[in-house]
């Protein structure tokens, strides 16, 4: 494993994320525009086509909030993690950053001066289902990410309930979150595991269906009600609201059942590196 | 479509309605919550501000560092609603118009009736559309904040939504 090499493909993930949105989000968008009625809502849409395809070709950044870079490294049993792998992934992204003249977002969260690139959080995961080593980076906007929720249910509360929770988490984003929006729910574990799913479903194919088919079935029916809230493309009304709804869930307590919610805005954005060993 | 220049004549202002497309050409300035934050701080000490605010439009937006031989990079805006605690004391210094994206308060809507003054949506989430409509970008102060510093762009057909009128009318429900 080449270190230099890894640094290198990170620093052109963070270029690809960031400048190129991804195809099956662009897919979703499209269909929206061609099945929308209202005249602003498609106006809305338009811009956000007409803005992609900018992007790609003037290589600028899909939206000037280049986010909060997070990572996700999935490691197969071959491959040997230590603390210099995981700095040169780091190192990676702040330079991919850098030389990409992406915005410099971050702050100390009490002091709140001097932004810079530093604060990349990763999250590291063994996978026996995987050669080598997988990294994504995910790039992620505050305008959705304030939007996040959590509520810790009784574990006799319905689906129902939890539906409702969700559509009610989309209603409150409202406008400024930047919709139609991609809805990541995670459903079990712990709080903070719960909330973590939930960011992690927004890394799923969005224009494919759930494999689960209780999921499945959720999903379609949070999306229905979430698009008859009238919200729209950038709050202009019509007809999507949310382009999809993503879960993943996990095992959790007899006590508990956690539900995290992570709003993702129209401009979701990752890209995937594989490493062969 | 509508094309409205800046400095917005009283005329042209109250004539707007919530909803409308319009095109604006002229100079607006950027700030976001910590300028913001520094701007109202100086109001309340009685200080000067480092720009006069009287009939000017602050946009909410904190764009990505200008790559080489571009006027500016990706620059769409921010979420307005993290901006309503601040905007009684800048309306009162004449400012006329504000661009964001998102809902605003009761309060704020009502400050934009009171003033006569007009909020207006820009294309949220399409940063490199509104770059190209940026022909020239200064920094004037609070460099120190990097992409929170305040910056006087002159922008050429800036394609914006009325969100409120001068009249208290809004396209949105308010945020609270």
């Amino acid at each position: 494993m080449n270190i230099s090499k890894i640094k290198h493909k990170v620093e052109t993930a963070v270029a690809k994320a960031s400048f190129d949105l991804r195809p099956d989000v662009h897919r979703l968008i499209k269909r929206a525009y061609l099945k929308e009625s209202n005249s602003r809502a498609r106006k809305g849409l338009k811009w956000i086509l007409d803005n992609a395809q900018l992007a790609a070709i003037e290589r600028l950044a899909i939206c000037q909030d280049t986010g909060l870079p997070i990572v996700f490294i999935e490691a197969s049993k071959k491959v040997k993690i230590s603390a210099l792998l995981i700095e040169t992934i780091k190192k990676g992204v702040e330079d991919g950053f850098r030389k990409n003249s992406l915005r410099a977002s971050i702050v100390d969260p009490i002091e709140r001066k001097n932004p810079s690139y530093k604060g990349v959080i990763c999250h590291l995961n063994f996978s026996t289902g995987i050669k080598g080593l997988k990294v994504i980076i995910f790039p992620k906007g505050f305008g959705s990410e304030n939007k996040s929720a959590l509520k810790m249910f009784n574990p006799t509360a319905s689906l129902e309930e939890i539906e409702d929770f969700i559509v009610k988490t989309v209603n409150d984003a409202g406008p400024e979150a930047c919709p139609p929006f991609v809805v990541g729910v995670g459903i079990g574990g712990t709080a903070d595991y719960a909330l973590l799913l939930a960011k992690k479903a927004l890394l799923d194919r969005v224009d494919k269906s759930n494999s689960n088919k209780i999921l499945k079935t959720m999903e379609g029916n949070i999306l229905k009600k979430i698009n008859k809230l009238g919200i729209g493309p950038m709050g202009f009304g019509g007809k999507t609201t949310a382009l999809a709804v993503k879960i993943k869930k996990t095992s959790t307590h007899i006590a508990g059942l956690p539900v995290g919610v992570n709003v993702g805005c129209h401009a979701l954005r990752s890209a995937t590196i594989d490493i062969k060993i | 479509m509508q094309t409205i220049k800046v400095p917005i004549s009283k005329k042209q202002g109250n004539a707007l309605n919530a909803g409308d497309s319009i095109l604006l050409t002229g100079v607006i300035y950027t700030s976001r919550d910590q300028a913001h934050k520094r701007l109202v701080s100086l109001i309340k000490k009685g200080k000067n501000l480092p720009f006069n605010l009287k009939g000017q439009v602050i946009y909410y937006c904190g764009p990505t560092s200008t790559p080489k031989g571009k006027v500016i990079g990706s620059c769409g805006p921010t979420t307005s609603s993290r901006m309503d605690d601040f905007v009684e004391p800048l309306l009162k210094k004449g400012l006329v118009a504000m661009i964001g994206k998102g809902r605003r308060s009761s309060k704020v809507r009502n400050l934009i009736k009171k003033h006569k003054g007009v909020y207006f949506i820009a294309p949220s989430g399409c940063g490199v559309l509104l770059a190209k409509k940026v022909i020239a970008n200064d920094t004037i102060c609070f460099s120190e904040l990097g992409p929170e510093s305040i910056c006087e762009l002159y922008v050429e057909n800036f394609p914006l939504i009325v969100g409120i009128d001068s009249k208290g009318n809004s396209i949105y429900k308010d945020l609270r």
